[in-house]
């Protein structure tokens, strides 16, 4: 194994040195090298293990279908693991560890693995780890996950910033080799908005390693050329390091732009990788072909690669993969390889055609076995030989590489994203896209046109062709005289038989002919059976290598077609996408925005601790003192509420403003019950139901002049009743004259509520609020001292004499600020939604833990509200069927626990007193429970069969979750003041 | 589902601002109408295979609610209307 740096060529920038380092090692390479490149001139051909056998493994290609060679790229937090060194760009303080060697890549101790082939065979997986059943988690899955792994991750978060963006085009190409530039350049000369993504970091595509002169000049020449033109259009978008990963729907394609992934230095003020949503009127896949690796005996060897990679590196990166080069092939593409390397000098060791009687003539003194095959690889962790058969003589044949051509596959991964199945071509022996229409086309060698005159044609041809189709008249494009090409053709050699050692189908994953033998033998002979008996397939590079000889081989040994065969379903993504790119700006705080009330601040200073409730946050309790848990607080922000005062944040109920000649009769329709009525200056609290029925969500109505009202939601339901209210009023009824929209944003409000809140506040309110002046549920506008005008409501959700006052968004915390200096004297205290919860169990209204869906206003104790008399509510009709009506349904009581000291929590079961517990046992549920401060003994919520006869009765709750059974004795929901007389005091 | 859907308000606009629903062809009956009728509006939904009737609303854009016919086989999007003059059809 001796690959090294040719003295002269390439179009690499030799006066341009890059250090880099490879586990630990220091190395040079140059601008315009890959890593893997560079690691060939460093004569570093070990460059990874396999998965399972950890064999050793070498670089097999030159481009993004590698199987082998997958490094950990950089260190620390920026590492990015399974990093093909073959796509790789090379950069000045590189840092690359090879991946799955344990404890060095040279010693190995994995590798006993491979001593142990004969239990890991095709499903192996499936035979071993069967049984038993608990050995699952403890034994096999940690053993696999340690000896499995190729690279980690750093778990430290992500320090760089991804973004992404969408792109709008006529014509999208993907692949700028020769079929896509063509077809670019008659698209860009024709005026459409074109886009050319190429993964590579250099355009060019083949151009840059082919070497038939075009117009007499090196082809690079040309696609320079070509490239100056496409620079200077501004209707063209050129995106090198882009790859199109996906096609997706209305032709959207998904690309992936690696921004900064070629540098040591990453400036924060750049996305590290883009990801584009390009949306493309048509698109030209030229995304070129693959060659395939041959099946042989020992192929794995490194120092074994395709021909076109040895090629590529000769002629693009100046690197000799070896001195004594073997070539195999089964078509002309190996001689063309041996005249590449040749004309590098370097040596060639042999030239093996599979096929007897082939017409091509091998380069001057290089030796031609016709008919011939590699049977075996001589060599450790490096080739030193092969052993060549020809007609049974073997013949050993000292070389440091082999180039392997197996033939060609388009790359037609995209265009058989959507379902759309390969179609096999008995002339090519290859998989062909599908027709998938006028918005993907496939052009040069990706559609089988393998030679470059035709795949200049083809490009120009299928881009006027869009052209036209867009009602454009498409430009001209001179091809360039191209020289001398070989005939493409092959003679498809899906394995070589009379394999002396493990002939290797997919390198990633291990799978061999012999893996594929025993799928067939054991019943999983079709191809989708096989891929997950063998694995083969399943690994990073998702078989781009391996499957058409996997595919090849099934088909041979079952004796039908590669057709019969088929292939394995193509899905997104081409290539690994990483996550960062994925998400996007969605990290963070932008991942989840918070959502703030406008008294964030005044929560914040009076000690709030604050909960998340959707994105919102709010506040929860107000720690004081010397109060410890959360218990203490509540207990006395409730205590002081019922005796003084208490002022609550309550800003994140959805509140929406309709206006208009119709909104009554809307909101009538849109609500169980009565609302036309209602007078202007009047609250009145709402239920809207769902066409079945059951209780949607609950708020209040006001109504602040004839044809203008204000709703309240709750805080979870804002979003989906302002839907609700949409559809009723656009799809419904759309001829009712009505407007409404969110003003949930718009205002702070807050709830004064206690014995003390009338005094508090009309020390801040100008306008009279005395009873008489503002009666239970008064809603009207109010000025404030200070002349701000608010919006005040007289509700209770506390049952206490109570008030909610709303004021423009920006003055929130100002006037908490100032009913808090005016509450001092009288006791008044902040309080949060728990102490909030708690007065309104103790008061027996009911939230969304009570109308969790499958509660009816009657359940609820809420059957009086239906407004039977009106023609026709959201629900209504559905209200009266059977099951709806009957008396055993589960209805709202209280419950409260026989002992002081016995709790109860939500989602208790109900039991009869030594009832088995049991479904059919189940008398009902408790929806809400708390330790009732005024009452001094835990209460609670709950739904219970025929509940409302059964006041007085004890019954059991039963707590299976947490292992607690409680007496409790039933009774009415409310608890505190029945006769509603503090809300009319 | 599509990649894009061209609101007839807003332009093409990416799926991920809109909002499903569901079929759009069953009509609210009038509250004399059968239980039979009210049970087949609220309850009983086809499955179909192919081309569809939907309502979507473009809820990060205009608010409307839209009727969108699409194929849920091969996804193509035939028509996008606003579902209020669907109902005046
Ligand atoms: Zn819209």
């Amino acid at each position: 194994m001796t690959a090294y740096r040719l003295p002269a060529g390439g179009l690499i920038d030799r006066s341009h040195t890059l250090a880099f380092s490879f586990d630990g090692k220091s190395l040079s390479g140059h601008a315009g090298d890959t890593l893997a490149s560079a690691l060939l001139a460093n004569d570093r051909l070990l460059v990874g293990r396999s998965f399972k056998y950890h064999r050793p493994r070498g670089i097999v290609t030159a481009g993004p279908s590698e199987p082998n060679a997958l490094v950990t790229v950089g260190s620390g937090v920026r590492r990015d693991p399974n990093t093909k060194a073959t796509v790789a760009e090379l950069y000045d303080g590189l840092v690359a560890t090879s991946q799955n060697r344990w404890p060095s890549l040279a010693f190995d101790i994995g590798a006993v693995n491979g001593l142990m082939a004969r239990f890991l065979s095709a499903g192996f997986y499936y035979k071993t780890f069967m049984w038993p059943a608990a050995f699952w988690e403890k034994v096999y899955e940690p053993l696999i996950r340690r000896a499995a792994g190729l690279g980690r991750t750093d778990l430290s978060p992500d320090p760089d910033s991804y973004e992404k963006s969408w792109a709008h085009c006529d014509l999208l190409v993907v692949g700028s080799g020769p079929a896509g530039l063509a077809a670019a350049l008659v698209a860009a000369r024709s005026g459409l908005r074109v886009i050319l993504a190429e993964q590579d970091f250099a355009l060019g595509g083949t151009l840059l390693s082919e070497t038939t002169r075009l117009d007499g000049e090196a082809p690079y020449i040309f696609a320079r050329r070509v490239l100056d033109e496409l620079q200077n259009s501004p209707n063209v978008t050129l995106l090198p390091r882009t790859t199109v990963f996906g096609w997706y729907d209305d032709n959207v394609f998904g690309a992936l732009e690696r921004v900064q992934k070629h540098g040591a230095a990453v400036d924060a003020v750049k996305p590290v990788e883009r990801l584009w949503r390009i949306v493309a009127k048509h698109a030209i896949l030229a995304s070129g072909a693959e060659e395939r690796p041959l099946v042989f005996g020992g192929n794995d060897r490194p120092g074994v690669m395709t021909a076109s990679a040895a090629a590529t590196y000769a002629n693009r990166f100046g690197v000799a993969a070896g001195k004594a080069v073997a070539i195999f092939t089964n078509g002309a593409s190996g001689y063309r390889t041996a005249r590449d390397l040749a004309a590098q000098g370097i040596g060639i060791a042999a030239l093996i055609d599979s096929r007897p009687d082939a017409a091509e003539a091998a380069p001057a003194g290089v030796r031609l076995i016709r008919g011939g095959s590699i049977i075996d690889t001589r060599g450790g962790a490096g080739l030193r030989g092969i052993v060549a058969d020809r007609g049974g003589f073997e013949d050993l044949i000292a070389c440091d590489a082999v180039a392997m051509s197996g033939g060609w596959s388009p790359v037609i991964h995209l265009a058989c994203q959507r379902g759309g199945r390969p179609v096999w071509s008995d002339a090519l022996q290859a998989f062909l896209a599908p027709d998938v229409g006028a918005g993907l086309v496939p052009a040069g060698a990706a559609a089988g046109q393998y030679r470059l005159s035709a795949c200049f044609e083809d490009g120009a041809r299928k881009a006027a062709d869009i052209v036209e189709a867009l009602g454009r008249q498409a430009a001209g494009f001179q091809a360039p005289v191209v020289g001398e090409e070989p005939d493409p053709s092959f003679t498809a050699l899906w394995h070589v038989p009379g394999a002396k050692s493990k002939a290797f189908v997919d390198f990633q994953n291990d799978v061999h002919l012999g893996d594929l033998g025993l799928a067939v033998r054991e019943g999983f002979g079709h191809v989708e059976h096989a891929k997950r008996y063998t694995t083969g397939g399943m690994a990073t590079d998702q078989g781009k290598l391996g499957n058409i000889n996997a595919i090849g081989i099934l088909a041979a040994m079952r004796g039908v077609s590669p057709a019969e065969v088929g292939t394995t379903t193509f899905r997104p993504f081409y290539t690994p996408v990483s996550f960062g790119a994925l998400a996007g700006t969605s990290v963070g705080g932008h991942a989840m925005p918070v959502r703030r009330s406008p008294l964030h601040g005044w929560a914040a200073r009076n000690g709030a601790t604050f909960i998340e409730a959707g994105l919102w946050y709010r506040s929860s309790w107000f720690a004081k003192g010397e109060e410890k848990t959360w218990r203490e607080s509540v207990d006395r922000e409730v205590r002081s509420v019922r005796e003084n005062a208490g002022l609550c944040d309550v800003s994140t109920l959805g509140k929406i403003e309709v206006f208009g000649p119709d909104a009554a009769e809307f909101l009538n329709r849109l609500y169980c019950n009565p609302l036309l009525k209602l007078p202007v200056g009047k609250a009145r609290y709402g239920l809207m139901l769902r066409e079945d029925g059951m209780v949607f969500d609950d708020g209040t109505v006001s109504r602040l002049g004839e044809a203008h009202f204000l709703i309240t939601t709750t805080t979870a339901m804002a979003g989906g009743v302002l839907s609700h209210m949409e559809f009723a009023a656009q799809v419904l009824w759309p001829q009712l004259r009505v407007r409404f929209l969110s003003v949930s944003d718009q205002w702070a409000q807050m709830s004064i509520a206690g014995p003390k809140a009338r005094v508090i506040l009309q020390s801040i309110v100008e306008d009279d609020i005395s009873h008489a002046a503002f009666p239970f549920l008064a809603a009207r506008e109010v000025r404030l001292k200070g002349n701000l005008k608010g919006r005040l409501f007289r509700i209770s959700f506390s049952g206490e004499l109570a008030y909610e006052l709303a004021v423009p968004a920006g003055y929130g915390e100002a006037v908490a600020d100032a009913l808090m200096r005016a509450g001092l004297p009288h006791g008044m205290c902040a309080y949060g939604v728990e102490a909030l919860n708690v007065l309104r169990i103790e008061k027996g209204h009911v939230t969304h833990a009570e109308l969790d869906g499958r509660v009816t206003p009657d359940d609820a104790g809420l059957g009086h509200m239906m407004g039977t008399g009106k023609a026709d509510f959201i629900g209504k009709r559905l209200s009266n069927r059977f099951g709806l009506t009957a008396a055993d349904r589960a209805q709202l009581v209280g419950l409260k626990a026989l002992e002081a000291d016995q709790e109860m929590r939500a989602g208790a079961h109900l039991l009869k007193d030594g009832a088995k517990p049991s479904t059919i046992n189940d008398q009902g549920w408790v929806s809400s429970a708390c330790f009732s401060p005024t009452l001094r003994m835990p209460i609670a919520l709950a739904f219970l069969k025929s509940g409302r006869e059964r006041y007085g009765e004890k019954i059991v709750v039963w707590d299976r979750l947490r292992g607690v059974e409680t007496m409790a004795e039933v009774c009415h929901p409310v608890f505190v003041d029945p006769d509603n007389s503090k809300l009319t005091a | 589902m599509a990649s894009l859907i061209s609101c007839p308000h807003c332009g093409t606009r990416p799926k991920e601002e809109f909002a499903i629903r569901g079929d759009a062809t069953p009509l609210r009956p009038s509250s004399m109408a059968s239980d039979e009728a009210w049970h087949d509006y609220v309850h009983l939904r086809t499955n179909p295979r192919g081309r569809v009737r939907e309502h979507w609303q473009h809820v990060a854009g205009c608010r409307r609610w839209l009727v969108v016919e699409r194929d849920n086989l091969s996804h193509a999007v035939f028509s996008v209307t606003d579902a209020a003059t669907e109902v005046d059809r």
